[in-house]
Order: C-alpha cells, then sequence, then structure tokens
C-alpha cells in the first residue's frame, strides 16, 4: 500500500500500523472500506469548493447573466469576456490598484510590522508586552465588518484620525476620499499584522540564544546580527508567511467595501471589488467570472510555488 | 536574555516607547468603538461622552435589530462548526492511521485548499447556488461554509491525531474492535483539546463571515448579524454612530471570548501558529 511514497517517508512515518496494515495488497476491500471516512469531507469538498472553481473556469467561457435574454440561454463565448475585460481600462487600474494593495499592506506593512513588533516585544518590559499584544490581537480576532467599521470611523474626515493632527495643527485630507488606497493599506496593516506577529515571534523564541551570544561577544552589533544572524534562521518563517499573508490579503473584501466601497469612482477597487461591482452592479456576470478566475488562477500559482517551497510533510 | 549593562537598558528602554507608540495606534480604532457604544451622542470622533449612558444597547438590543441577527448567526456558525468538525474528525482518522496511496493526494489537495482566494470565489458561487436553486438557503449557507473550512480543519485534526498515541488502538484492535468505535471510544476522548481548537476556529471564522451570507442570502429575516448591521450602517449608519458601536460590540463579545478562552485554557493560540507553520 506504500509502495508509491518514497524511502524517507517510509523510514520516517511512524503511522500506517491499521488493523492487519503490514501485509500490502491482502485485502483490497478494506483497503476500499478505510477510505469511506473520507467520503463525507470527498462530497462537500466536491460539491461546494470544486464546483464553484469549475463554474468559474467554464462560466467565463459562457454569456451567462442573471436577467434578461441571456439568463435563459446561455451559450458558449469562447473568450469574448476576457477580450472585453481587458478592453476595460478599470481592469488593468484595478490589477495595479491589487498589486499596490498586496505590497504596501501585505508584504511591506503586516510583515514589515509584523517582524518589527516580534523583535522588539522579545527586548521589551512583560507589561508592554501584553499591552501591544493585547491591541494587536484584539484588531485582528474582531469580526471583519466590525474592524471596517472602526477603521472606517477612524479615516473618516471627522474621524479620530483628523482631530489628532488637527490638534497638531495640520489640516488632515479627507482619507477616504482624496487616498482611498493608502487609507485601506494602513486599515488592513492595522487588521492583519497581529497574524505575523504571532508567526514571527514563535520563530524568533526558537532562534537559540547562545548563536546570538557568541555573535555579540565577535563584536558583531545589533543590526549585523539581526541580517546575518536572525533573519537567516527563520527566513523559513519568512516566506511562509509571506506567501500566506499575500493570499489572505488578495481576498481581503469586506474592508475595502465598508471603507470606500471600491471609490470614488474605481480608485480603490481591487479586483475582488471589481468581480462583486461587475457581477452585481452592472450585470456583467460574464466579466466578474472572468476576473474571479483570473484571482482563482493568481491564487492557485501562489498556493503552489508556496506548497513546493514548504515541502510540508504530508506522510 | 539579562539586560544589565547600560546599553540594554537604553535599548529596552527605546523598545518599550516605540512600542508605546504603536500601541496607542492600534488602540485608538477600537477605543472609539469601545467608547462611542455608551456615548448617546458618538460622532466619528473618539471623545470622552459628556455623560455615559446604556442608552445605545437599550436601543440595539431589541429582537428585531440584535437577537434575531444574533440568532441566525449561532445557528450558521454552531451548523458550519458542528458539520466541518465530524466531518474532518471522519477525514482525518485514515489520513492519520493508515497509510494509503490516497493520502498524499488527498493531503495535497486539502493543503491546496487552504489557500484558495474564497473572496475571489463568491461570484461563480452564486452562479452555482443559483443552478443549484439553494439561494436563500440557510442549509446552503452552511453546507458552504463547512465546505471552504474543511480544509484547514482537516490539516489541524489531522495533526492533532497523529500526536495521539497509537498504542491503546492497537489494544481496542486486538479486542476487535472496528475502526469507528475505535475512533468514537479511543481517540475522539484523547484529543478533545484539539477537536474544541478546531471547533472554536470554525465557529468564530463563520461568526465573522460577512461576504458570504451577503451576497447567498436575500431575505433580512435570515440575516446573521454581519449582514444586519452592515445593512443597519446603510440605513442609519450616518447618525447613530453609538447604536452603531454598540451593536457591533455585543456581536464581536463572543468571538473576543472564545479567542481567550482558547488560548488561556486550550493554549490554541500556539496551537492555531502550529498549524499554519505546517
Amino acid at each position: 500500500m506504500a509502495t508509491a511514497l518514497p524511502t524517507t517517508a517510509l523510514q520516517k512515518s511512524t503511522r500506517g500500523r491499521g488493523p492487519g496494515n503490514p501485509r500490502p495488497r491482502r485485502h483490497p476491500l478494506r483497503t476500499a472500506g478505510r477510505t469511506v471516512p473520507l467520503l463525507p469531507a470527498t462530497i462537500l469538498l466536491a460539491v461546494f469548493l470544486v464546483g464553484p472553481v469549475i463554474a468559474s473556469f467554464y462560466g467565463s467561457f459562457t454569456n451567462s447573466a442573471l436577467t434578461g435574454a441571456a439568463a435563459q440561454q446561455t451559450h458558449f463565448v469562447g473568450f469574448d469576456n476576457y477580450a472585453q475585460l481587458f478592453r476595460t481600462p478599470d481592469f488593468f487600474k484595478s490589477v495595479l490598484l491589487t498589486v499596490i494593495f498586496l505590497i504596501g499592506s501585505a508584504v511591506i506593512g503586516q510583515n514589515g510590522l509584523g517582524l518589527g513588533l516580534a523583535l522588539l516585544m522579545e527586548r521589551a518590559s512583560r507589561v508592554m508586552r501584553g499591552v501591544v499584544g493585547t491591541f494587536v490581537v484584539t484588531s485582528w480576532v474582531l469580526p471583519e465588518i466590525v474592524a471596517a467599521f472602526a477603521a472606517y470611523a477612524f479615516f473618516h474626515s471627522d474621524g479620530t484620525l483628523n482631530e489628532i493632527l488637527g490638534l497638531a495643527g495640520i489640516p488632515g485630507p479627507n482619507w477616504l476620499y482624496s487616498l482611498p488606497m493608502l487609507a485601506v493599506i494602513l486599515a488592513n496593516i492595522w487588521r492583519g499584522t497581529a497574524f505575523s506577529m504571532l508567526v514571527y515571534s514563535a520563530a524568533l523564541s526558537d532562534v537559540p540564544d547562545d548563536v546570538q551570544e557568541s555573535a555579540e561577544m565577535d563584536g558583531a552589533g545589533g543590526g549585523k546580527r539581526l541580517v546575518f544572524i536572525t533573519l537567516p534562521l527563520i527566513r523559513r518563517s519568512i516566506s511562509t508567511n509571506l506567501m500566506l499573508t499575500t493570499l489572505q490579503t488578495l481576498s481581503v473584501f469586506t474592508l475595502i467595501f465598508v471603507m470606500t466601497g471600491g471609490g470614488p469612482g474605481t480608485d480603490s477597487s481591487t479586483l475582488p471589488i471589481l468581480a462583486y461591482q461587475q457581477a452585481f452592479k452592472f450585470s456583467q456576470l460574464g466579466l466578474g467570472t472572468a476576473i474571479a478566475t483570473i484571482l482563482l488562477v493568481v491564487g492557485a500559482v501562489f498556493s503552489v510555488i508556496y506548497l513546493r517551497a514548504l515541502k510540508p510533510e504530508v506522510d | 536574555m539579562a539586560m544589565t549593562s547600560p546599553s540594554g537598558r537604553h535599548l529596552k528602554w527605546t523598545s518599550n516607547s516605540i512600542l508605546a507608540l504603536i500601541a496607542v495606534c492600534f488602540a485608538l480604532p477600537l477605543l472609539w468603538l469601545l467608547i462611542a457604544s455608551f456615548d448617546d451622542h458618538a460622532s466619528l470622533t473618539l471623545k470622552w461622552p459628556a455623560h455615559w449612558s446604556l442608552a445605545n444597547y437599550q436601543a440595539v438590543l431589541t429582537p428585531n435589530l440584535a437577537y434575531v441577527p444574533l440568532w441566525n448567526s449561532m445557528m450558521i456558525s454552531l451548523g458550519c462548526a458542528i458539520i466541518t468538525v465530524a466531518v474532518a474528525v471522519l477525514a482525518a482518522y485514515p489520513l492519520s492511521r493508515y497509510r494509503m496511496r490516497l493520502n498524499r493526494p488527498f493531503l495535497y489537495g486539502v493543503l491546496f485548499g487552504t489557500c484558495l482566494p474564497i473572496t475571489a470565489m463568491m461570484v461563480p458561487v452564486y452562479s452555482l447556488f443559483v443552478g443549484l436553486n439553494l439561494i436563500d438557503s440557510e442549509p446552503g449557507v452552511v453546507l458552504f461554509m463547512a465546505a471552504t473550512s474543511l480544509p484547514m480543519a482537516i490539516w489541524m485534526m489531522k495533526n492533532f491525531m497523529d500526536s495521539v498515541p497509537i498504542v491503546l488502538e492497537e489494544a481496542a484492535w486486538s479486542d476487535g474492535a472496528s475502526m469507528m468505535s475505535t475512533l468514537w471510544h479511543v481517540v475522539v476522548p484523547l484529543m478533545r483539546p484539539g477537536i474544541a481548537v478546531v471547533f472554536v476556529f470554525v465557529f468564530v471564522q463563520a461568526w465573522g463571515n460577512f461576504f458570504v451570507p451577503f451576497i447567498l442570502l436575500l431575505s433580512p429575516e435570515k440575516f446573521p448579524a454581519a449582514v444586519s448591521i452592515f445593512a443597519f450602517f446603510g440605513q442609519y449608519g450616518s447618525v447613530m454612530y453609538g447604536q452603531l458601536a454598540a451593536f457591533s460590540l455585543v456581536y464581536s463579545v463572543p468571538v473576543l471570548a472564545l479567542y481567550v478562552f482558547t488560548s488561556r485554557v486550550l493554549g490554541g493560540g500556539s496551537a492555531l501558529a502550529g498549524a499554519v507553520k505546517g
């Protein structure tokens, strides 16, 4: 039964000693019986996860619509949806906004701030660690719609941020209208940094103290120790976390939807928002589905890179 | 690490000050939520209320406004968590205990599923639900949410199950117990904390989910709290910030309580991080 597995997996594994397991290929019926508990999961995943993915690929090549003539007679239109999508100036703007959002809030913001927080917390007092941890994690644990309202109020032109800027004598801009991308990027950093902070804190606590100490003995300063010792030691966590935060940020919808609605105009419409607007606001189901398919492909590519880089021990 | 040298103390002081600044930035939006909910003349700015009152809570805590949506949230999240945990326990057992050719592709598929951008899929999911005649159906929403949380749940459950020693099961097997009775009587009792962590994880995700019910449900009386808060915001949001904040907090309390419970009682914070680290 294990013949297909690489030998390393065989040696490593301590599992797989089920009843009567050691003799392979003895009871094909028993093997079949053992897969029965997988059935409910397989059915659920097939209908509600694989189903939409197939529907997405298929639907993006048809003229399906929610209302009107096309709703009755859906037929195959080839690459028409994609061609129409690529002719829409909003699409490329949206791709650009999505990339800005990903780099600004996930790669630089959440990862940078998360790593910074984890490093600072190692050196801070216990009380301060507790206080920072509480606020950062609370922002992350709150339901997304509540976090979105809190961020909306904070960045509103009459909100707390402008009040504080006003106290300092700076006239605050109308964040949600004149700088919508900056506002949603900052809000998403606020919302999501906790995850990176937790991952990096766990990674840093695995870095042995004696390595740091001997480097310090050899005269390596704090910055050098960070670049040449700490970061290389936690590089696995960094790549994992970069991938996961990027994937999470790629599918952020509620935060932007509540704060700016993708507006003004389409100035903060990242791809998930654009897909929603095209499908449900402008009844362009085909365009919405095409965007969804593109997002799925991008997500899948990221996932494959992530799985290959991580090589999780599946056995 | 002992920080006794002058430079060490200086470093500690600097770290504390920077952290204090960051803590304030993270706390301000949260504090607005908290204080505005007790201010019957709340605005969008964080300010000390002229007089504290529970008027916002009294206005919001009515059957139509809060209780029915909260009940709906509870039903959807409980249903989703129960289905997910049951299905994940079943699936994790053969994956953890038997070595079959199916394991590797199945687990890779599951891991791949944890990475899919679900939000991106909502347009095709809507089309699919129209096709299956499941629009505006709560069971449909529950099943879809269960399916989306299943990959992560199976992965976590398998990891928890791997750490349950197999010796006791071997005893049960030699006594002639079937796979299902071994799972139910031996394995499940041994991994209750792990099951609780997965349950809470799925429940919290379902409780906080806005986009899925927002797209798939149409009737206001079926809306979970996330969607009805959004509707409330659309109707009165531009005036009644205090009530909005109060409603939001009432809705957030279960999630915050569950988080504290998992991290304190079950040590779930590290368990979640462990599941994510792979």
